[in-house]
């Protein structure tokens, strides 16, 4: 019973954050049409920067945040105007740019993770930050995994306030349900997919730093978080963030059940039955937004 | 491509396979991996140039021919051991064709993204679990040269098999599903079927170069043989040749192959940084591939 | 059920019930119509009618949420587009959608080489040439699709679906954009497959087009059919006019 709580709310968490690095993905698909296959790689990169910034200048993580989202925006931003609005340019149509984005975000991948593996080697990592056991629910967690879950419901909140509250959420919200006819009304698509783009990138960040509080990790481990969070979008379907959140929880309680009572290595082929299971049954996602 | 075309081609293969006679060293060892390379790279384009889905995959199952070597080489005869890697190939590609093909490309990228990975762990769990065994050593008596002549053999099949679908209904039918797939399927083409049949002959090609190469390793384990890395080497090849033509890849993979043969030994730690700035550079600078510069130049010279 | 079969003894395609919503937009609401063997019947209805989902459900883009749709006494509602087309369904498309990397002989045996009466090779281009000649591209088989005229694609688009040996012809507004010349000719070509035996459903907005060609016409209004009848009563019916001016109390 106990074994059980604590796998419940240990999927939970990791449940959480999957959604959180879903949420910034299904920002940058569903919004500037950009399918990044480099994500996973900007996961790994704010958690050695978490990591960097606690070991060598003692700045806790929590504060890490308020230094990481911001210039992630920044990289993202720039990351968007100078090396993906070519490509936008030079689309004929959507299909020609999810395709130039996939292989130009694939290169992308193999460079960012070569300059981690560079700088960082490949060894798996961690720090120890707020490890300190407490009860929840008849289980017993670290108290940094509950301060993440914290930190990522605050930060998924947000910005779906800000999407759903103010003008320039509602011009994102806009694009991603009809980009043709966005244009028309008068919204500025280049800005408003280099701003969701870089958005999507803040969060991702979020994400990596909140999760090397509790989990190790290493420079080649970007591929699969990516993975994952393509999984979520796609279950939850594109552009959608509470699609995202269900998806999110029910992938990461899959994956703690499947890592504690079947075998830990067979999570990733447990979100691969999750994915095929979407693909042969609901297609659309879970709630019946198709993927582009 | 044409009859002559192809029968210079099949005869340029042949000479080829006299190099092991002529040095036995660097030369066939560069051969060796330009070969495996261009079978792969023809047979991604062979699928991905007229469906335009993007395969990550090559490495899933370039793998698991490869460690279908490693698990039954001393158990069965050769020719055999090829099949049963062939067989495996086609059933994995099968399965991952039914479940994405007759969906959006998105899911097929996604689902090919990570599928080395995926079957990387399930071959280590299921060796970890089931034999107890992680790792095995490759014992079968086959050459470096015949390894040269079994890739030379294989790219001449593929070349003539490429050939023959240029002019089958069933390349026809690529060919218009790589135009409009709501056209195609409104005169009649099943799609999804014609997609699957072609994703299942490429990678049978990949699973039987794996299993062609899987000698050249002493040792393999889940980890080397599954290294993400060929598919991306794969793709860039592709990508750089062109996959307009047949032998479009082909113009990629030779200058491709040598030049990353320079950059492994001159730096092998920052292998990968530079690969992928290769990559984009390919990616912004040759959108069509050598090949397809080569035919714009062409028409440019005629107009 | 039969009391539909006795008012048309023998349709070539019976429609019945058809149902198709997006979300909560019910597109097509109830629709029910049949056409006869070699007849011309026009689909109208203002923009947003639910026109374009109706050829969208019969030609197998789309599959219903309820209703019937039988070919020749074969329930079809639901097949996918590919055995709807085998079975004799071709169809051309609102926003003409040619082949532009094929040649406009390579356009037309598309529709040879996978249809009803398939054909490849030697026999294919020979028909192709003919179908060509027939739509008015005769002699140009090897131009790229790429360089026709907006009109000349119609023609194309339209040769590619004779291609199949239709038994039902979609046409979702085959002849707008054409200017008077093209829009001359091409009522006489749609003329010709009439008296040829054809049988047309055709989506239209140009009435001189309908008056000229279409035996029966259905409007639809709101994904519904409000009128059905020969061309120049129904669109004299008040509830018709009223669609299409979007009047007053109605």
């Amino acid at each position: 019973m106990e074994a059980a709580a604590a796998t419940i709310v240990t999927g939970f968490v990791l449940g959480g954050m999957y959604a959180l690095v879903a949420i910034g993905l299904t920002l940058q698909y569903g919004v500037a049409r950009i399918m990044n296959l480099a994500y996973g790689e900007f996961v790994v990169a704010a958690a050695f920067a978490a990591l960097w910034l606690f070991t060598s200048l003692g700045v806790s993580p929590l504060l890490g945040l308020v230094l990481v989202m911001p210039l992630a925006f920044l990289a993202n931003w720039a990351l968007y105007r100078v090396f993906l609005t070519p490509l936008v340019r030079r689309a004929p149509d959507a299909g020609a740019l999810e395709t130039d984005s996939i292989l130009a975000t694939f290169g992308l991948l193999f460079v960012v993770q070569g300059v981690m593996l560079a700088i960082f080697g490949g060894a798996y990592q961690s720090y120890s930050y707020l490890s300190v056991p407490v009860q929840v629910l008849g289980a017993t967690i670290t108290a940094n995994r509950l301060v993440a879950l914290a930190f990522a419901a605050v930060i998924g909140g947000g910005l779906w306030f800000l999407l759903a509250h103010t003008r320039m959420g509602t011009a994102v919200r806009a694009v991603a349900v009809n980009p043709a006819a966005a244009p028309l009304v008068g919204i500025d698509m280049a800005r408003t997919a280099a701003l969701a783009f870089a958005v999507g990138g803040a969060v991702v960040a979020a994400g990596g730093v909140l999760v090397s509080t509790f989990l190790t990790f290493n420079a080649a481990m970007g591929m699969v978080f990516t993975m994952k969070a393509l999984v979520v979008v796609i279950m939850g379907g594109v552009g959608n963030l509470m699609g995202c959140l269900v998806a999110g929880l029910l992938l990461g309680l899959t994956e703690t059940l499947v890592a504690s009572f079947v075998d830990p290595g067979l999570t990733l082929a447990a979100t691969y039955g999750l994915f095929l299971l979407v693909l042969i049954l609901r297609p659309a996602g879970l709630f019946g937004v198709a993927a582009r | 491509m044409s009859n002559a075309a192809l029968g210079l081609s099949l005869l340029a293969l042949a000479a080829l396979a006299a190099l092991p006679f002529l040095d036995t060293g660097f030369w066939l060892a560069l051969a060796i991996n330009v070969a495996q390379y261009a079978v792969l790279a023809t047979a991604w384009a062979m699928f991905s140039g007229p469906t335009r889905y993007v395969s990550l995959a090559t490495a899933a199952f370039f793998g698991i021919g490869a460690y279908t070597v490693a698990v039954l080489g001393e158990a069965l005869p050769w020719p055999l051991v090829l099949l049963v890697a062939g067989v495996i190939g086609a059933v994995m590609s099968l399965l991952v064709g039914f479940a994405t093909l007759r969906l959006s490309g998105v899911y097929f990228v996604v689902f090919t993204f990570g599928l080395a990975e995926l079957v990387r762990q399930l071959v280590t769990w299921f060796e970890v679990n089931v034999t107890r065994s992680m790792g095995r050593y490759v014992f079968v008596e086959i050459s470096q040269a015949q390894i040269l002549w079994q890739l030379l053999a294989l790219f001449g099949a593929l070349l003539a098999l490429g050939t023959w679908l240029a002019r089958s209904r069933l390349g026809f039918a690529l060919r218009v599903i790589g135009e409009d797939e709501t056209v195609a399927r409104h005169v009649g083409i099943d799609t999804a079927r014609a997609k699957v049949a072609l994703f299942a002959l490429s990678s049978v090609f990949m699973a039987l170069v794996g299993a062609v190469m899987a000698p050249r390793w002493t040792y393999l384990d889940p980890a080397i043989a599954f290294n993400p890395s060929i598919s991306f080497t794969v793709l860039i090849m592709a990508l750089l040749g062109g996959t307009r033509s047949l032998l479009g890849p082909l113009l990629g993979v030779v200058p491709l192959a040598m030049l990353f043969e320079v950059l492994t030994a001159r730096f092998p730690n920052h292998f990968s940084i530079l690969v992928g700035v290769v990559f984009l550079l390919v990616v912004y600078a040759l959108p069509q591939g050598v090949s397809g510069l080569l035919a714009r130049l062409r028409r440019g010279a005629v107009a | 059920m039969s009391a539909a079969l006795g008012t048309d003894p023998s349709p070539l395609l019976r429609v019945e019930g058809l149902r198709r919503a997006f979300g909560g937009l019910v597109a097509v609401d109830g629709l029910s119509f049949s056409i006869r063997p070699g007849e011309i019947l026009g689909l109208l209805g203002p923009n947003g009618s639910g026109k374009t989902t109706a050829l969208n459900l019969i030609s197998g883009v789309l599959a219903p949420d309820a209703g019937r749709v039988v070919l020749e006494g074969r329930e079809v509602a639901g097949l996918p587009a590919h055995r709807l087309s085998r079975l004799g369904i071709a169809r051309t498309f609102q926003l003409v959608r040619v082949l532009p990397g094929l040649s406009l002989e390579e356009n037309v045996v598309a529709g040879l080489a996978f249809g009803r009466d398939p054909a490849w090779g030697t026999e294919a281009r020979a028909r192709a040439a003919a179908l060509l000649e027939r739509v008015g591209l005769g002699g140009r088989a090897a131009q790229p699709a790429s360089v026709l005229t907006y009109g000349d694609q119609k023609r194309l688009e339209l040769a590619r679906a004779l291609a199949l040996s239709p038994r039902l012809l979609l046409l979702d507004e085959w002849l707008a954009g054409l200017n008077p010349t093209e829009l001359r000719g091409g009522i006489d070509l749609i003329a010709s497959l009439r008296d040829e035996g054809c049988t047309v459903l055709m989506v239209e907005h140009v009435m001189d087009a309908i008056r000229a060609l279409a035996d029966r016409c259905v409007v639809m209004n709101a994904g519904r059919s409000i009128a059905e009848g020969p061309p120049a009563e129904v669109l004299a019916e008040r509830a018709v006019i009223q669609a299409y001016l979007g009047e007053d109390d109605a």
